[in-house]
């Protein structure tokens, strides 16, 4: 009865479909098929042991943050249907209240950035995820009221007011009540030292010590270390969307997203779900924006947050299927390993193999050059546009989406919102129904 | 002939009082519409709408295409505001409650067609709608010691809602995708999912319109069970034959006004008013 409806699960022989049908085999299939692509990858261009495990970081690293951020989407867009096109000012606000808060005070900074309030990194993080979730509150307050896409709207509008506020050179360096604090403006703002290198520098020295002795670079044990925690992160949002998705609340957001006046009419107050659902999700923004934007590179610039990201963030969720929490993983999955990173990938090959050499050419030289029968100059110009090839392939997905697969990979698929089986319930109830009447029931 | 129509109208009003002032000594009604306006832009959708619904009854409101029947509706469930008049249930005075107030107070609607949740399974639909669940608090559902009361809770609502499937014989369809559904089986599910609320009183709009003749027997049935055990009912029907058989009372409007409102003996004998308006139907 469930699921043979998935384009993969119907070109899988039997057994192998059996296993299909589970979430976890799902993702990791996924994830294992394209970690053997960039091993193949790895192995054509002669990585070493840490190059392949610095390439399959890397990876990892976008699949697991990206996926946090795709599942808040799934929560907003596929569950309550409120159409969230603001997520990077949500990440902003998240990532910039907790370097604010978190930087030394003015006189205590030996590097002689910018000065904070020197508040405990732990504290500031929790008031960065707090003020994401504010943040969210009041942007969804007023705007709920509105239609879906005036929402997304307002969602848009509300981000780039984050960035550019951020960026304005007012607030580069500002002081109130004596404190001096400030955005850094454009330039940006240096954020806080990542704990996990932390501990890895001081207690976990031996660890890594332990892998050098090994000969490989001691950075990939902190690396890793690093993309564990943040995939505890992604499956703690993994959980608690699931969680909340499968129970009567959920069921509440996914009747507002099928009909919101029926579920009025059915005794729900409908704004209020809607404002508790956005709030939640914007909350682990917040959260993600700290973990991926802040502590990663140690350094936070307005440019990070453009809407772009936000947009890359969508397509993933557009790929896997809006309404499925696996399918948002598995389409992160696809989308990051092969749209997002894909063309570096494959231009690091045709670089390695086709030994393109000389400075990317004009696009009418490309042209006239392949006229005149010499391929390389048109490779190189096609190569050289990496991050407009991510564009390029990503518009081709969608058109073939929007003709072969307008739901997503695993966009209809039925997940039941209840806190306990119902599928499993109806089975007993019918088998102690056609016990008691055997011939009853189905007559029509 | 305008003229003519206004004269009864005004008899009606009449026999009206009458039959408020009769009534008053046996049962309170249970919803009073008194005297309701709304206008959109320049068209005047309901001018002067006046009822009573005794409790306990299958009462009828009938009238024309564009007479204001389901305008009437929008503003007693709370999904448009009256721009005058005022509307009581149960004794309360509920103009410009929200839906969700109405609903909650026991007042339910559906709707002329159906809207079913259509991704939802039906009986993920029929789970939905009853009031104080715990599990509708975020972190109730998520934490792992409280979860166990939600889980209680959803296992009394399955068999609540198993029991409701079985009443309009929809449990087979228990795992169905309610966008799957025929349109007789969506307003069978819709009622279904209207009375998990338990409401005191229901409001159907054309409960009937597109569901088969044996199927609308059936439903009529169910109704007349459900009103015999307590429950109002106040339906918009097209069916002459069927108001006229099965109603207790009826309530004609025209031109977003109530003209009659009476047995269906009473209404039928205003033929003039029927013949004038509903074209001779039921003559």
């Amino acid at each position: 009865m469930s699921g043979a409806t998935d384009p993969i699960a119907s070109r899988l022989p039997d057994p192998l479909a059996g296993y299909w049908e589970r979430d976890i085999v799902k993702i990791f299939g996924t994830l294992g098929v394209v970690y053997a692509l960039y091993l193949f990858v790895g192995f054509l261009l002669g990585y070493d042991l840490f190059g392949q495990l610095n390439s399959l970081r890397r990876l990892t690293f976008l699949v697991v943050v990206y996926g946090i951020a795709a599942l808040v989407v799934n929560l907003h867009w596929g569950y309550s249907g409120l159409f969230n096109i603001g997520v990077v000012g949500f990440m902003a606000i998240g990532v910039y209240t907790a370097t604010i808060l978190s930087r030394p005070v003015a006189g205590q900074n030996p590097t002689g950035s910018l000065p904070g309030f020197g508040v405990p990194l732990a504290l500031a993080v929790v008031a960065g995820i707090l003020a994401a979730a504010a943040a969210g509150y009041v942007a969804a307050l007023p705007s709920l009221r509105l239609r879906d896409d005036y929402f997304a709207i307002v969602t848009l509008a509300f981000a780039e007011i984050v960035r550019i506020t951020f960026k304005s050179s007012e607030l580069q360096e500002v002081t109130v009540f004596g404190w001096t604090f400030g955005t850094g403006g454009g330039r940006g703002i240096r954020t806080f030292s990542n704990p996990v290198r932390d501990f890895f520098e001081t207690t976990g020295q031996p660890l890594v010590a332990a892998v050098e002795s090994l000969g490989l670079d001691g950075q990939v044990v902190t690396d890793w270390a690093f993309v564990f925690v943040l995939l505890a992160i992604l499956v703690g949002t993994y959980w608690l969307i699931a969680r909340l998705s499968a129970s009567p609340f959920g069921r509440v957001l996914k009747g507002i997203r099928d009909d919101e006046e029926a579920t009025q009419s059915l005794a729900k107050r409908t704004s209020s779900f809607k404002i508790r659902a956005f709030v939640i999700g914007c909350a682990i923004l917040g959260l993600l924006g700290i973990v991926w934007q802040g502590a990663s590179s140690g350094y936070i610039t307005p440019g990070r947050f453009l809407p772009e990201l936000t947009f890359f963030i969508w397509i993933a969720v557009i790929i896997g299927g809006a309404g499925s929490n696996t399918g948002t993983v598995v389409g992160t999955i696809l989308f990051v390993g092969l749209v997002l990173e894909g063309p570096a990938q494959v231009r690091r090959v045709v670089d390695e193999f086709v030994g393109l050499s000389g400075t990317a050419p004009t696009f009418p030289d490309a042209l006239g050059a392949l006229g005149g029968g010499n391929v390389d100059p048109i490779l190189l110009y096609v190569f050289d546009q990496t991050s407009a090839l991510r564009v390029v392939l990503t518009g081709l997905v969608l058109i073939w989406l929007l003709k072969r697969r307008p739901q997503g990979l695993l966009g209809d698929r039925r997940e039941v919102a209840s806190s306990i089986d119902l599928e499993e319930r109806v089975e007993k109830r019918r088998q102690s129904g056609s016990e008691a009447t055997p011939q009853g029931g189905d007559a029509d | 002939m305008s003229s003519t129509s206004e004269a009864d109208a005004t008899d009606a009003d009449a026999a009206e009082t009458v039959d408020a002032a009769g009534d008053a000594a046996g049962t309170d009604p249970i919803l009073t519409v008194d005297g309701v306006r709304k206008t959109f832009g320049g068209v005047t959708a309901l001018d002067g709408v006046s009822f009573e619904v005794e409790p306990e009854t299958l009462t009828g409101l009938i009238g024309p295409n564009g007479a204001g029947k389901s305008t009437t509706f929008n503003v007693i469930s709370g999904a448009i505001e009256p721009d005058a008049g005022k509307v009581t249930f149960d004794g309360q005075d509920i103009t410009g409650w929200a839906p969700y107030e109405t609903s909650s107070r026991g007042l339910v609607r559906t709707f002329q067609i159906a809207r079913e949740f259509e991704t939802m399974t039906v009986l993920e639909n029929m789970m939905l709608p009853p009031k104080g669940q715990r599990g509708e608090v975020a972190w109730r559902s998520i934490l792992p010691g409280v979860r166990g009361g939600v889980q209680a809770d959803e296992e009394e609502l399955f068999e609540r809602a198993w029991e409701m499937l079985e009443f309009f014989d929809i449990d087979h369809l228990a795992l169905e995708e309610a966008g799957t559904l025929s349109g007789g089986q969506r307003k069978l599910l819709e009622l279904a999912r209207a009375l998990m609320l338990d409401p005191e009183m229901l409001l159907l709009d054309e409960p009937f319109a597109g569901v088969n003749p044996s199927l609308e027997q059936d439903l009529l049935d169910r109704i007349e069970d459900l009103r015999d055990r307590g429950r109002t009912f106040l339906l918009v029907e097209h069916d002459m034959d069927l108001i006229m058989e099965h109603c207790e009372r009826v309530i004609v409007m025209h031109q977003g006004q109530t003209l009659v409102t009476g047995s269906p003996e009473e209404v039928r004998s205003e033929e003039q008013v029927i013949e004038a308006y509903l074209g001779g139907e039921v003559a």
